[in-house]
């Protein structure tokens, strides 16, 4: 067993897991944040993704312990802290980029990446970011389009409904 | 101009905020005080006898809180199947016992022979390790026509045969079909292959069993699209558990396309143990373990045959099916080959004989179910391939054969024993031809060639039944449920009203669009109105969601509960006007007495109802609570018609799908940008089937696509933003509201517009190809390019 400490969404945390604790299973057990998701168990769906020292990461593929020391955000930090939601959560409700919303947080924590790197990505660029996030439901449009609204760009000739 | 609440309006989703922020609740994040855990030991092996299970080692293991395996099971019931057809000979279907653990026999890859409980999952996993388990391997049958050969395995020892059934639809007219074929100026015929897929929903299955030894009552929290069924399922044939010490909770559910309807051994499993145990035992899928023991979906093998005569005009069909039903029966399995697909067979076609044969087969694979359309992709599939297929052979265009033969007249009876209600073929196909922009094809062409890509056009249409169903129907087919739904509307004494629903939303958006339909009835903000889904001890008994039924059959029973409340608190508004009830009006909230300005507000109403100091004792008992339930009188018929432009790599085989458009008549809308996302969803899952996916045994039923880094998933690089239209609309005639469901469509109507665009591409470059069967991957293209 290892002793571990980091600070998960601004809030400093410590905890004792075993060396095979996979990061994922520690915030969703431990600390109680089940936001984070689990879809795979190969590393491709993304419904893991949180951001480990500003980078995303799946957090499926990451040991707990391999997080000793770092800074980490998850789903649950990504509003503000009277719940005010972030410009790209408050997109993918405007733009319907969510149905069952399972594969969603990973989906706004690889966007909200994206953007930080890339604040005005084409469509194209989108598209290609999102490869490591598999979504079953929305068929990704809407969820392309509340990322590329959320860049500020213009999406009405994109269409709705 | 659009509108911005009530029915119509593009509500934006309230669970939104929840699944945003990482406040949902999905059955994983529910943790019972004091719950072990267990973990499935499951062949490796495809079809053998058990010789000996040695758990003696894993029971010593730490932390393990016992061990079991089918002989625990030996007096409780096998899972049952909830649809017994009835074959040709007038005979029932081979049913075979399905226990919860494997007893005798494992019978596919990942059937589950011993479960070890634990105090964690690492410790459950590492103790079912160390089981022992001999079995004699035993040949396996994975082919269907192999597996109905005179030789062939038995899966199971004490059927005559791996036949499940051979039905055919309608058997009268066969001999008359056969007579119309041999005096046809033309008949095409094709072979074709709707090849397993696994659902594969984001969230993977799980289950907590809970149980309370002070009240005897067990809790199942559980994955499901449907907790009631799940309760009578496994309550009454499975546990002896009397329903009303039985609850089952479905939450937030992460996708369910079908797979999560049907009642699986894990359930039993967890539900039985709890009560074991005395204490809660959880049990959450790998995907890996998803892959081998969810339901798959589709798995037909068709040969189809297309009668016309010399102008034209389809005069028969005939279809010969092989419908894998894997190892063991699924809930619903022997429903989806036959009066789900057979009775799709007419299409939105004239077609006036048609017959229909599926022979349904045992094979030592993952039993296979319902998966988004459920008989209507395979049937819409062949259909509009062999279609494509005739306009070629015929030299006529492919839009203006179907228009030839398009139904007209409604209300119409088909020859396979549904009647449309309602239609207009020529409409959405005229829609379809504007938004995919049809008349620009031919530029898009040249421009494609110019980049040294070849480019197809694709387009069929599809018409579908869903809004299940009568239950006097279904019941004469077979089906061991009824399939109505429920409502109770609580009006609360100020006024805010909680629907309870017996459907369950797992990403439709419910708890946004169902408020919509009663304000709009109230003439009250929505914001006053929330939903109850997926608690069998909060809602009353209801079928679930699936079969696009949730507005048609769930919607309806809510209005009708609503009338029912609308009726009574006119009569409290009445006596509070002293009028007479049949002067009094509801608009925007406000009861009135017609000519008058007098009203009083719905909260004064609803107050009135629960503090009854002024109100008709005598005549009326107080409250404000009605429950209704609904059972529809015929399927709805959504329709449309789609079109798929894609490009494809002359060096390399590889298809993208540059445009895909489709016009949908879905009746009346209740949410238009939660309907658009179901068709969006539904066209990723077609197209995923055209081009990516397929789920693979091998000769020894060992499964080859056991996880994402074998099954492709369709990515959002996959995929093009999507034209989607469904202004073509005419009203359902026969539900409330007016609306078809739209949930399946675009899984339905969209893999064969992209297999035609293909098939259309390569036959424009001189490729003399009729047909490449899916997934069209890029070595299938470039082998059917090379002439193999």
């Amino acid at each position: 067993m290892t002793e571990i400490q980091m600070t998960v969404n601004g809030k400093a945390v410590r905890g004792t897991v075993e060396g095979r604790t996979l990061l994922v299973n520690f915030l969703r057990e431990d600390l109680r944040l089940t936001g984070t998701h689990v879809g795979c168990d190969t590393s491709q769906c993304g419904a893991c993704t949180v951001h480990v020292n500003g980078v995303s990461v799946k957090a499926c593929t990451m040991l707990a312990a391999e997080a000793d020391g770092a800074d980490v955000r998850t789903i649950e930090g990504m509003a503000a802290a009277d719940g005010t939601l972030s410009n790209l959560q408050q997109a993918f409700q405007d733009h319907h980029g969510l149905q069952c919303g399972f594969c969603t947080p990973g989906m706004v924590m690889t966007a909200a990446a994206l953007l930080k790197e890339n604040p005005k990505p084409t469509e194209a660029e989108v598209r290609h970011y999102l490869e490591g996030n598999i979504c079953r439901c929305t068929g990704y449009h809407n969820i392309v389009k509340a990322i590329l609204a959320a860049s500020g760009q213009d999406v009405s000739a994109i269409a709705a409904e | 101009m659009p509108k911005d609440s009530g029915i119509g309006a593009s509500s934006k989703r309230r669970e939104d905020i929840r699944f945003l922020t990482g406040a949902g609740n999905y059955t994983d994040d529910i943790n019972v005080y004091g719950q072990a855990y267990v973990h499935f030991l499951r062949s490796d092996v495809a079809h053998g006898r058990i010789v000996s299970i040695d758990t003696d080692a894993a029971a010593a293991m730490p932390g393990v809180v016992r061990v079991f395996t089918g002989a625990d099971f030996a007096s409780v019931g096998g899972l049952p199947c909830g649809w017994q057809v009835t074959d040709r000979f007038g005979q029932p279907m081979q049913e075979p016992a399905h226990p919860v653990l494997a007893q005798g026999k494992v019978r596919h890859v990942g059937d589950p022979i011993a479960a070890v409980v634990a105090e964690s999952p690492e410790q459950a996993r590492d103790a079912a390790e160390a089981i022992s388990v001999e079995i004699e391997e035993l040949p396996a049958v994975v082919d269907m026509k192999a597996a109905l050969s005179a030789d062939a395995p038995k899966v199971h020892d004490d059927l005559t045969s791996n036949l499940c059934y051979d039905w055919g639809f309608v058997e009268e007219n066969k001999d008359a079909v056969a007579a119309a074929f041999e005096k046809a100026a033309h008949v095409t015929t094709l072979e074709l292959v709707n090849q397993r897929l696994v659902a594969n929903p984001m969230e993977p299955r799980v289950a907590v069993g809970d149980y309370s030894r002070a009240t005897d009552e067990s809790t199942l929290y559980t994955t499901s699209q449907n907790p009631h069924v799940i309760r009578l399922l496994m309550g009454a044939f499975v546990l002896g558990i009397p329903e009303h010490k039985l609850r089952v909770v479905a939450p937030d559910v992460g996708g369910g396309f079908g797979t999560k309807i049907f009642h699986y051994a894990e359930e039993a499993f967890c539900t039985f143990a709890a009560r074991q145990l005395a204490r809660a035992v959880k049990w959450t899928s790998s995907r890996s373990e998803a892959f081998m023991s969810d339901a798959h979906g589709r798995d037909h093998v068709t040969k189809i045959e297309l009668a016309l005569d010399a102008d034209n005009n389809f005069t028969a069909l005939r279809t010969e099916t092989y419908a894998n039903m894997g190892a063991y029966l699924s809930t619903f399995a022997p429903s989806v080959p036959t009066w789900l697909h057979g009775t799709l067979m007419a299409g939105n076609y004239k077609t006036p004989l048609i017959y229909v044969n599926v022979k349904a087969v045992f094979t030592n694979t993952v039993p296979v179910d319902a998966y988004r359309g459920a008989g209507r992709p395979e049937a819409t599939y062949q259909l509009e391939r062999v279609i494509d297929k005739a306009a070629r052979e015929l030299g006529v265009d492919p839009i203006a054969l179907r228009r030839q033969n398009f139904i007209t007249q409604f209300p119409y009876a088909t020859p396979v024993a549904v009647e449309y209600d309602t239609g207009d073929y020529h409409a959405t196909m005229d829609k379809l031809e504007e938004i995919a922009d049809l008349a620009g094809f031919e530029v898009r062409l040249a421009e494609s060639k110019a980049r040294g890509k070849l480019r197809g056009l694709g387009v069929n249409c599809y018409i579908e039944a869903c809004g299940i169903a009568p239950s006097n129907l279904v019941g004469q087919l077979g089906a061991r449920a009824g399939l109505y739904e429920s409502a109770t509307v609580r009006v609360n004494a100020t006024g805010s009203i909680s629907v309870m629903t017996g459907s369950h939303s797992h990403g439709q958006g419910h708890e946004t669009a169902f408020p919509q339909v009663v304000a709009d009835m109230l003439g009250i903000d929505e914001s006053m109105i929330d939903i109850v889904h997926g608690d069998t001890a909060r809602t009353p008994m209801g079928m679930g969601t699936y079969g696009s039924r949730s507005l048609a059959v769930g919607g309806s029973a809510m209005v009708k509960a609503t009338n029912k409340i609308i009726a009574k608190a006119k009569k409290i508004a009445a006596h509070l006007l002293e009028a007479s009830e049949a002067d009094i009006e509801l608009k925007d909230g406000q009861f009135s007495v017609a000519g008058t300005d007098k009203s009083v507000a719905w909260g004064d109403v609803t107050l009135a109802a629960y503090v009854p100091h002024n109100y008709p004792l005598e005549d009326m008992e107080p409250g404000l609570e009605e429950t209704a339930f609904y059972d529809p009188s015929n399927f709805t018929y959504p329709s449309g018609a789609y079109a798929c432009e894609v490009e494809v790599d002359p060096d390399t085989g590889r298809v993208t799908v540059e445009r895909f458009a489709a016009a949908d008549d879905f009746g009346n809308i209740v949410n238009p940008m939660i309907v658009s996302g179901q068709v969006h969803g539904g066209l990723a899952q077609g197209i995923g089937q055209a081009l990516l996916e397929g789920a693979v045994y091998d000769e020894n039923g060992q499964l080859l696509t056991g996880s994402y880094m074998d099954y492709a998933m369709p990515r959002a690089s996959d995929l093009p933003f999507y034209t989607v239209d469904h202004s073509c609309s005419t009203p359902c005639t026969h539900n409330p509201l007016g609306v078809k469901g739209c949930g399946e469509a675009g899984a339905i109507g969209s893999p064969p517009a992209v297999v035609n665009a293909v098939v259309d591409a390569l036959r424009r470059q001189g490729h003399d190809i009729t047909h490449i069967d899916m997934p069209l991957s890029p070595s299938r293209v470039w082998a059917a390019m090379q002439g193999e």
